[in-house]
């Protein structure tokens, strides 16, 4: 049997969960909150203390070693059928060893699947570091032996939601802060909050984040080290999973059975993993200069504090900061290059035409500084051809053509041939979206040329920086720093010779036409996907409406749309896109968001809308761009 | 050079006791009037004692007796004797004499020191390249009109342009200060102070007042860039006790007596002060006033604050005083909170009303060792909850208490070796106490026998709760031997390539463990930045303790060796260190006072409107600026 003995945090005292339980009940902050509602309700502190028991008792994780030698066997009997390989980057992980006996560890692992945290802990595991205690979801709970299993290798478990509750906050903050004080072990969890189903970055969640930042505030650490993990994969287990469910087919509560029948997965081929451990950054250096201490040493440390604007910025940040840093390291597949080709050549692409663009794009892509894992021993050929076989579920080769796998079914209702196109072009969506990630920056400055039709760099800052704005939700962007976003942006398509800058005017290279028209094209489906909702709802006559009813409306509106064909934008069925596009509104102050005893209503501020539907129809059909007269 | 003439003292009780006679003595232009001094235990050989004794008296040669170029007694210092071993010279201290055979070893393996790399300082102050003395003949005429002793050589006012910051002990090794006072003033009592502020009035000139010199906040240093004569006011002639009313437990002194000599004169009349700071061999009244001092035993007597009932200080505007010597007053705000830690910015402290108690009957040393440094913080904050603090408590850390063995003298007996190894043996075999965790807490007890007894008793079964075990008398007795003698130890550093230096600051008991761990980090952290190439040596003790806080004290020293600045790094690790301490919590300064070192954080530290308020009194006092060390503000 493999002797674990990984090295740990220089200030750690031993404990045991069971003891970490008692500290955080007998903390002075849980003490405190307890009391404060013993207060406020009249309920017995006795009582309540209960309740926080049970908290503690629902959430807590439970290490042993038992638990995670069993998972590390059958984890990796299971890897090894699924998957190719596992690449990680050592250097990284010597380097989060270092880190680990130095100061308390947050891992940052980006969300795809539900393997991520399975796939770390194995991973650590096997490289003999600490396990890290994870902070999951508790929808995990309810898979009988699993949920518990989880528990014994380090999960601990929140709630969804729990804003509201201050006694289940208190516990809970308590809770993780107790762990990461004592240097009990890593601390993981999600800055995504949840699997992103479009493979785009989700906008970061800021709760957990502050919670592991609150003790290195308090001075009650010295240090923390924040490491962002990117863990991509060539093909996602969900894949399928995920396109049903963002075109609305509710996704199966997690369930022991279900996992069972997952089974057949098991005899599927997923291609590699890569996972790249970044550098670990010092809480301590990002905060320096940054943090007035006065707030926190003038009231005592155990109350609890609302959090002051310059933290709440700082924290804000700091989640950007650690999401773009995964978005740094994410590894993309060939894969993810044909699938950006191949949706903008619908409905079929000839082979040696995608291999040609493919070659071109990976190019473009090394040129922006995109982390390319290209099977270079292997002839241009081959590799396209072995991408296709690992998604044969979503495309295959029929006389040289290459097509998505439903096009070609004639039976069925349009209504159902709407929704097979959609699916397919969902999930191929989400490669090419990772690709957006590396892309988004110049790919909008190309957009802002395209809209304005104008040399006049102001101009185009101007469109850029409303784009930005838009999809802010939508794309990872650093806040409050537009410029330097597009100063990026122009730099790059410069250093690729599709643009010159002069300090006036930005004008479009006589070859640099086509790769400018390519990014403009890349991003297509949001600006169309955008411009049908805010045609939908100015169309919409109801008085208030809530999420459920707004989406339901869009998805008939688009159906309609695409069954007549008036337009091929499959990816406005996307509930993660008009979701997405609701917040944008919602920002824009288009639609107002009210709360209500069931939930959030939405009333539609007909003007601003009118404004912002015509900055999207008047401009966007035009697709040829204006090329400078050189 | 001198003529004593030493006779027998017939009236005083103790032999042997000696009366000197010191006849007149002709110093450049300053006829020295005739003094009579009283000293215990003179031996036969009478040169350097000799001028000790006149040192006590006459503090004009009193820097003849203290180093020029560091800390202390010019017969008292560290060296590595011709074995290597390390021995501290002199006869003033329990160690002097004593051989400290582990030192060595110490500074080597916690320092990366060796003896080797050595590198002395000069000899000699080199007075040709000391600025010149500026002074105007026209003021010159009015002080010799006042018959005040005054001075313009070179070394007198060398000794008066610093305090014993690191950066001034190595200037004064290796370099020469931009700025120092043009001319050194004696003035013998109150009277004479006001004449001289009155001179520097009309004449428009700089004061600055000195007292003992142990200033480690840079309040000393001249401001460069000062245009005008810059005055060094010497209170060591201002050194008497006028009174003493043993109805109401006060005596009414000169502001420029020295710690040590106070207690003792004291101590002739079967009282004392019980104020201690650390400093007390060569600190002045006067000097504890304008830094609000804190006392090694304030548990019992207080910190200046508590034991000042009366100051009297001469500023441009004239003397300030109340009108009574009462305990307590409600008159408005308390005009000596003005005063007390004022820096030398507003004026002389001439003559201070102190509290004095009986000598207490009964001392006991004593010393507890705790399995960690949270326990001993844990223990320390129980005994001030029960407000049942000795004298003097103090908590070390692990680095400190190790440090402490490497000063251990040489052992007399196997006997003894034997029995420390035994005693070593039973708390970390027997107890199970990890020698690389445990620290020690040192006490002092006074009182009456019967109550010290009681009140051990008290002490050690609290802290027995938190893992306490005593551990003798004899290792509190060097503990607390240990902070007079650790300032000569920085003098042997410099020679070897180490700087260092202490600093202090106070935090509430919640943030105290944080503190003191994160402080030593950021130190580590920061040495590493800057590259330094040896760990460096970074510790703390707790050194006071409150109701509501305590008062914390760090050491802190680098070896130098391969960088080429080290001051500058020395001052921009020193900077980080109290940054981290403003972070966590921590003030800006318990007893040293802010001076010029650490006035950048003073707006931070009191407000705007704070600052303001101090900045307004010092306007109406001193409009012109003729208190202009510049410190604080």
């Amino acid at each position: 049997m493999k002797c674990y003995t990984p090295v740990i945090y220089k200030g750690l005292s031993a404990c045991k969960p069971s003891a970490i339980k008692n500290s955080v009940l007998q903390s002075e902050q849980v003490q405190y909150v307890i009391k404060q509602l013993s207060k406020e309700m009249g309920e017995s502190t006795d009582i309540i203390q209960e309740e926080a028991i049970e908290i503690l008792d629902e959430m807590g994780h439970n290490l042993h070693i038992g638990a995670i030698r069993f998972f590390a066997f059958s984890l990796s009997k299971i890897f090894k059928r699924i998957f190719q390989r596992v690449c990680v980057n050592e250097e990284g992980i010597q380097k989060l060893q270092q880190a680990i006996q130095e100061h308390p560890v947050v891992l940052l692992p980006s969300h795809r699947s539900y393997i991520d945290f399975l796939m770390l802990s194995y991973l650590l595991y096997t490289h003999d570091l600490a396990l890290p205690v994870i902070a999951a979801g508790m929808d995990f709970l309810g898979m009988k032996i699993v949920g518990e299993l989880l528990r014994r290798s380090g999960a601990f478990f929140m709630r969804r939601t729990f804003g509201g509750n201050r006694l289940y906050w208190a516990v809970f903050a308590e809770y993780v802060k107790t762990m990461l004080r004592n240097g009990y072990a890593p601390i993981e969890f999600f800055l995504e909050g949840t699997r992103s189903r479009t493979a785009k970055t989700l906008t970061p969640k800021f709760g957990l984040l502050s919670i592991v930042m609150e003790p290195f505030f308090k001075r009650e650490v010295f240090d923390t080290y924040l490491v962002p993990i990117s863990i991509s994969y060539e093909r996602i287990l969900e894949e399928s999973l995920y396109a049903y469910e963002l075109l609305g087919v509710p996704k199966p509560k997690e369930s022991t059975s279900g996992l069972l029948k997952a089974r057949k997965i098991l005899s599927d081929n997923f291609g590699s993993i890569h996972v790249y451990f970044g550098q670990p950054v010092s809480l301590r250096t990002l905060a320096s200069g940054r943090i007035n201490r006065c707030p926190y040493n003038l009231v005592p440390r155990h109350l609890p504090q609302r959090l002051s604007e310059e933290i709440q910025e700082f924290v804000t940040d700091v989640a950007y900061k650690m999401e773009l840093l995964q978005i740094e390291n994410m590894v993309l597949s060939p894969w993810v290059l044909i699938a950006s080709v191949l949706l903008q050549n619908l409905p079929a692409i000839d082979f040696e035409l995608l291999v040609e663009k493919t070659l071109w794009l990976k190019g473009l892509t090394q040129a922006f500084g995109g982390f390319l894992e290209w099977p270079d021993n292997l002839c241009a050929n081959k590799a396209v051809t072995s991408s296709l076989a690992l998604h044969s579920n979503i495309v295959s080769l029929v006389n040289g053509q290459v097509v998505l796998n439903d096009v070609g079914m004639e039976d069925g209702a349009t209504e159902e041939l709407v929704f097979k196109q959609a699916l397919s072009i969902l999930m191929c969506g989400a490669y090419r979206n990772q690709l957006l990630n590396v892309f988004v920056r110049p790919s909008l400055v190309a957009v802002a040329l395209q809209m304005t039709q104008s040399f006049r760099k102001e101009e185009i800052y101007s469109c850029f920086n409303f784009l930005r704005d838009i999809f802010s939700d939508e794309f990872i962007f650093f806040p409050g720093i537009a410029l330097k976003d597009f100063e990026e942006g122009c730099f790059l398509l410069t250093k690729c010779d599709v643009i010159q800058v002069t300090p006036q005017e930005i004008l479009v290279t006589e070859r640099g036409n086509s790769v400018a028209v390519f990014l403009a094209a890349l991003f297509r489906p949001f600006m169309e996907g955008y411009q049908i909702i805010s045609r939908y709802l100015s169309k919409e006559t109801k008085e208030a409406f809530t999420e459920k009813q707004f989406i339901l409306g869009i998805r008939n509106f688009a159906f309609q749309l695409l069954e007549i064909g008036s337009t091929q934008c499959y990816e406005v069925l996307s509930s993660d896109l008009q979701k997405n596009a609701l917040a944008t509104f919602v920002r824009l102050d288009v639609v107002k968001k009210m709360k209500t005893t069931n939930g959030f209503t939405y009333t539609i501020n007909k003007e601003a809308l009118s404004k912002t539907a015509e900055m999207f129809d008047s401009q966007i059909p035009i697709r040829k761009l204006v090329t400078a007269r050189l | 050079f001198f003529f004593p003439l030493v006779k027998k003292n017939s009236l005083e009780p103790n032999p042997p006791l000696f009366t000197l006679i010191l006849m007149e003595k002709l110093d450049s232009l300053n006829i020295v009037s005739l003094k009579i001094a009283f000293f215990r235990n003179i031996t036969t050989t009478l040169s350097e004692e000799f001028l000790y004794i006149v040192s006590i008296y006459k503090a004009e040669f009193r820097q003849e007796i203290l180093k020029w170029n560091g800390w202390g007694y010019n017969d008292s210092k560290f060296i590595f004797n011709k074995k290597g071993q390390a021995e501290f010279t002199g006869k003033r201290y329990r160690l002097s004499g004593m051989v400290l055979p582990v030192l060595k070893e110490w500074m080597e393996k916690s320092l990366g020191a060796s003896l080797e790399h050595k590198i002395t300082s000069r000899a000699f102050l080199n007075t040709s390249d000391v600025p010149p003395s500026i002074v105007n003949e026209e003021f010159l005429q009015d002080l010799r009109a006042t018959k005040i002793s005054y001075s313009q050589e070179a070394e007198d006012r060398v000794f008066r342009a610093h305090g014993h910051c690191l950066h001034e002990i190595f200037v004064l090794r290796e370099g020469m200060f931009k700025r120092i006072p043009d001319i050194v003033v004696w003035p013998g009592c109150h009277d004479d102070v006001v004449k001289i502020v009155e001179l520097a009035c009309k004449h428009n000139l700089c004061i600055i007042p000195f007292g003992g010199g142990t200033s480690v906040s840079s309040a000393l240093e001249c401001p460069a860039d000062e245009r005008r004569t810059i005055v060094s006011l010497d209170t060591s002639q201002m050194n008497r006790i006028l009174w003493i009313d043993e109805k109401n437990l006060t005596a009414h002194i000169e502001a420029g007596i020295i710690g040590q000599d106070l207690e003792r004169q004291l101590g002739e009349s079967g009282y004392c002060t019980g104020h201690e700071p650390d400093s007390m061999e060569f600190s002045s009244l006067g000097g504890w006033v304008a830094t609000r001092a804190s006392g090694m035993k304030k548990n019992i007597y207080g910190n200046i604050e508590d034991l000042v009932v009366h100051i009297k200080m001469v500023t441009p505007r004239g003397v300030i005083e109340k009108s009574c010597q009462v305990p307590r007053m409600s008159t408005g705000p308390d005009i000596h909170h003005f005063i007390m830690g004022s820096e030398g910015t507003l004026g002389v402290v001439t003559e201070v009303t102190i509290k004095i108690r009986p000598i207490p009957e009964y001392q006991k040393y004593g010393s507890v060792v705790f399995p960690n440094f949270d326990r001993g913080v844990a223990c320390l904050r129980e005994i001030a909850k029960q407000r049942c603090a000795p004298a003097s408590i103090r908590l070390v850390d692990n680095a400190q208490f190790q440090f402490g063995h490497a000063l251990k003298p040489q052992v007399a007996s196997i006997f003894t070796s034997f029995l420390d190894g035994l005693k070593k043996f039973y708390i970390t075999k027997f107890k199970g106490f990890d020698p690389n965790e445990l620290c020690v807490a040192t006490l002092l007890f006074e009182g009456d026998r019967e109550k010290v007894l009681q009140h051990e008793k008290q002490v050690y079964d609290i802290a027995a709760k938190f893992g306490g075990l005593a551990a003798g008398e004899d290792n509190g007795q060097r503990g607390y031997m240990l902070t007079f003698v650790i300032a000569y130890l920085r003098d042997l550093g410099l020679d070897y390539y180490v700087i260092g230096e202490s600093f202090e600051t106070s935090v509430p008991w919640d943030r105290v463990i944080d503190l003191c761990r994160n402080v030593k980090e950021r130190i580590v952290r920061e040495c590493k930045e800057k590259g330094v190439q040896f760990a460096p040596f970074s510790t703390c003790r707790v050194t006071q303790t409150y109701d509501a806080g305590a008062c914390v004290y760090f050491y802190f020293a680098f070896n130098y060796r391969g960088i080429s600045d080290p001051i500058h790094v020395y001052e921009q690790i020193e900077t980080a260190a109290r940054e981290e301490i403003l972070a966590n919590g921590g003030s800006l300064s318990h007893h040293h006072g802010v001076g010029k070192l650490r006035k950048q954080w003073m707006k931070e530290s009191i407000s705007d409107v704070g600052l303001g308020m101090l900045k307004s009194v010092k306007e109406y006092v001193d409009p012109n600026n003729i208190f202009g060390n510049r410190n604080l503000l």
